[in-house]
């Protein structure tokens, strides 16, 4: 399997689209790149980080994406090309600097931020799309509509940044940036890159420093210029092409994995000859004049887009411009309703949204055989929720969250957080997590339900996070309890990895993106330094950590904190054998008969533990299970034996 | 390189499981054998939150022509290597159709459902005969329990990778497959090999 720094110019390699993205971004000849983990962007910076080293540029996995994205623009103030990735919710924790960098401008070196955006939420909390933001913000917009596009566009990107002097942002989505495809690779350069911030400054100059945002209006008017420049680039952007006849029975404008889609959509539909396809790559500020062009070649056009109608709305904004007497065509897309306005698409839904404008059937399959097909399917294919791993300490963690708050007896309620504790709002933590928002959202929300006591708020308050997201936004909200002396018990669930990301390492972990040993940024030093109350847990040791828990929430006074602390089984999994060879023993489970009705698989379902039907007993799945044990402390009857392995 | 033609272009094969079954690495090491081999291939595959124990699905699709999407239509699939039995089921009733080819290891792998009680999970003799009905060719793969023989029940995935290769229903043969799994598991290369050449033996069966 080829390494994205492969020196093999020429050759097609097999890339998901983050690693195509890494690629480009080496071929500009990048010095340094700096990301937050985030499904689907994670692995342009793990790919990156891999090879940094040999490559001798700098990654760094950041505390958070402002950091990163802040970090990155230093490096491109002091003439070094730099590179920032993240998810679309990332770019919101950014948008701030975002906004003020539009006003100064990037250094001489070429500064880009890739967006991994998630139509669906597929990994996310929401769908949020990141073109509008480009709009709002005025920065140059491309997405890439294929796997080579990917690693071309972002090579290009970094020369387009440093011809208009802004950053310019790479929207790519999941089934670009997580999909795999042929990419045919260019050069690396071999170059020696030398940093240097030029204070040089002329008083006379209305803008004596370079990186200031003052004077604010003129510089906004600068933006505007900037961008001007970048539509004039776009209307002869190679990565905007038509596909299709002269004239159209309809023409298709769409952009990124859409493209893909609708390309697949009139080859199953055999409309070649009736639809033609615009594809654009530039998405703002848009090419007007392309697009004007090609809107003459048919009466009825089509936006297949994802997520939000940006290129429906922008192209309608650009069509009520057009002068007087101009031809206006009848559109078709989200707000026609041809097309979702939510979720993610896939080549069925263009294929319905064409087959309805133009009228032609469509059959994908023999008519008997697919509805035996979905009966069958439906009849015998169980839901199959996604749940904790087998073996993960936050199955343990919320079981002793849901024994403690149960003791306590005064309705205690749990503020959730970004991660994989996320699933216990379901049966995977027993339906104890009540809110989910963004990064560090839950503690906030506690340090706000904290201070309702003068509204006789009694309920116990538990903000639950990881401990990557510790770091990321939780230390704020945690400083403002302290400062406001807020009622609230903060869980840290530190498995030391960033673990529904991929595992990457973060200021608690002692390791470096590059791999190399570093300071540890202790939780538990920190949060006593503010001179709040730690206690530090083994969530396999359900007796303690429900004792610590009550007796936490319990004591009434300001953020308290709990580290639940056990390493991911993932992790641990890879490096060691199972502790435990865990078993039923036939004789004590009692099966059917037994006052637990099924405890063990009803309720604390670890994909482990199978009930048998033929016995009516429960059963370990050899298969499945790691060997933690924790199960053998649940049964009231004492028939799940862990004997050590 | 001599790039064969493909018996339909695209060729779309879909690789089904469940989250941590190695449904990912299958798709990545078929995937580059084609690649080297001169095809277009595109995977489209669930990542993230479906790892946890959810089902999962690579969508791979083989051309000599086109880039084509991440996406199978429905009804377009052209082979299943199902590494579960009920997650086959569940992508024939979507992309199913009376020429589909299915290789299965009928191992189960049982689920908790939207309550979070255990799912009922079907007979498995039944189902299995259900599938067989629904596709024009099935092969049964004991994947699991030859790996199990071997050591260690993940290796099933290795094992189903030489099924696929032995079943001769992609343009790929053993020797094509040989290097993409040395390259891929450089530690433990004899058991690997060991495993993909079970498979192929077991589908010539």
């Amino acid at each position: 399997m080829a390494s994205i720094d492969i020196d093999a110019p020429g050759t097609s390699q097999l890339f998901i689209g983050n690693e195509a993205i890494a690629r480009g971004a080496l071929e500009a000849g990048i010095g340094f790149a700096a990301a937050y983990p985030g499904t689907p962007s994670s692995e342009i910076m793990g790919s990156l980080a891999s090879i940094a080293k040999k490559m001798g540029i700098y990654a760094e996995w950041s505390i958070n994406e402002k950091v990163a994205m802040e970090a990155a623009a230093g490096a491109s103030f002091a003439g070094i090309r730099a590179l920032a990735s993240m998810k679309q919710n990332g770019v919101n924790v950014i948008s701030d600097f975002l906004a003020n960098l539009v006003m100064t401008g990037i250094g001489k070196a070429g500064l880009v931020l890739v967006s991994c955006d998630d139509p669906s939420a597929i990994s996310s909390s929401n769908e949020q799309d990141t073109r509008p933001l480009a709009k709002w913000l005025d920065i140059p917009l491309v997405e890439p509509g294929s796997f080579q596009e990917a690693k071309d566009m972002t090579k290009w990107l970094f020369d387009l940044a440093e011809e208009i002097g802004t950053i310019c942002i790479l929207r790519s989505v999941t089934r670009i940036a997580h999909a795999r495809g042929n990419v045919k690779l260019g050069k690396l350069p071999k170059k020696e890159q030398k940093a240097y911030f030029d204070q040089i400054h002329d008083l006379r100059n209305l803008m004596p420093t370079k990186f200031m945002t003052v004077p604010s209006a003129l510089r906004h008017a600068f933006a505007h210029l900037k961008l001007d420049k970048a539509r004039e680039t776009f209307e002869s952007s190679p990565f905007n092409y038509y596909l299709g006849p002269d004239k159209a029975e309809l023409l298709i404008i769409t952009c990124g994995s859409c493209w893909l889609y609708s390309q697949d959509a009139v080859k199953a539909l055999k409309v070649e000859d009736k639809v033609g396809i615009l594809k654009l790559g530039t998405l703002w500020p848009l090419p007007e004049k392309l697009i004007e062009e090609h809107l003459n070649k048919s009466r009825n056009i089509l936006f297949v887009e994802e997520i939000d109608p940006f290129l429906e709305r922008s192209v309608m904004e650009m069509v009520a411009n057009l002068p007087e007497g101009s031809r206006r065509p009848t559109f078709y897309g989200k707000r026609s309703g041809h097309m979702n306005a939510y979720g993610e698409l896939n080549p069925d839904l263009v294929i319905k949204a064409i087959a309805s404008i133009l009228s032609v059937g469509y059959q994908p399959r023999d008519i008997e055989y697919a509805k035996k097909a979905e009966e069958t399917a439906k009849s015998y294919v169980p839901e199959r929720m996604m749940t904790f791993c087998a073996g993960c300490p936050h199955r343990a963690t919320f079981w002793a969250v849901k024994n403690a708050l149960k003791l306590d007896g005064r309705d205690g309620l749990v503020t959730g957080d970004i991660g994989c504790y996320a699933m216990a709002l379901g049966p995977a933590g027993f339906f104890q997590v009540r809110t989910m928002h963004c990064m560090g959202a839950g503690t906030g929300v506690a340090s706000g339900l904290g201070k309702l006591g003068q509204f006789g708020f009694d309920q116990p308050v538990l903000a639950v996070v990881g401990d990557s997201t510790f770091y990321h936004a939780t230390i704020p909200a945690l400083i403002n309890g302290i400062y406001n002396q807020s009622n609230f018990v903060l869980m840290i669930l530190d498995n030391n990895a960033t673990a529904m990301t991929g595992f990457q390492p973060h200021p608690g972990t002692g390791m470096t993106a590059m791999g190399e040993p570093t300071k540890v940024v202790s939780m538990e030093a920190l949060c006593r330094s503010l001179g709040v109350h730690v206690e530090i847990c083994d969530p396999f040791d359900l007796e303690n950590s429900t004792e610590t828990l009550l007796k936490m929430i319990a004591d009434g006074s300001g953020p308290r904190v709990v580290i639940m602390r056990r390493e991911c089984e993932l992790v641990r999994g890879r490096k060691e054998k199972p502790p435990y060879k865990v078993h039923i023993d036939p004789d004590k489970c009692i099966g059917e008969a037994c006052g637990c009705d099924s405890l063990c698989t009803r309720v604390f379902h670890c994909p482990g533990l199978i009930w048998d039907k033929k016995t009516g007993k429960s059963k370990i799945d050899e298969v499945i299970c790691t060997g933690c044990g924790v199960c053998a402390d649940i049964c009231p009857q004492g028939a799940i034996i862990k004997e050590a392995a | 390189m001599t790039t064969k033609q493909l018996v339909k272009d695209p060729l779309n094969l879909i690789i089904t499981g469940v989250g941590g079954q190695g449904n990912v690495m299958i798709s990545l090491v078929i995937g580059n054998a084609l690649v080297r081999g001169g095809y277009l291939v595109t995977i489209g595959e669930t990542y993230g939150a479906s790892q946890r124990g959810g089902p999962v699905m690579s969508h791979v699709r083989i051309s000599k022509e086109t880039q084509y999407s991440p996406f199978i239509p429905d009804g377009h699939a052209d082979i299943i290597l199902g590494m579960e039995p009920v997650e086959t089921l569940r992508m024939i009733g979507q992309f199913g159709n009376p020429d589909i080819v299915t290789i299965i290891n009928p191992r189960p792998i049982y689920s908790i459902d939207a309550t979070g009680s255990q799912a009922e999970y079907p007979d498995l003799d039944k189902l299995m005969e259900t599938i067989k009905e629904l596709s024009a060719k099935t092969w049964i793969v004991s994947a699991t329990e030859e790996a199990q023989k071997m050591g260690n029940p993940i290796f099933a995935n290795v094992v189903l990778i030489g099924a696929i290769v032995g079943s001769g229903v992609l343009p790929l043969d053993e020797k094509s497959l040989e290097p993409v799994l040395r390259e891929t598991f450089p530690k433990e290369v004899e058991a690997n090999m060991a495993a993909f050449h079970k498979g192929v033996e077991l589908v010539r069966q």
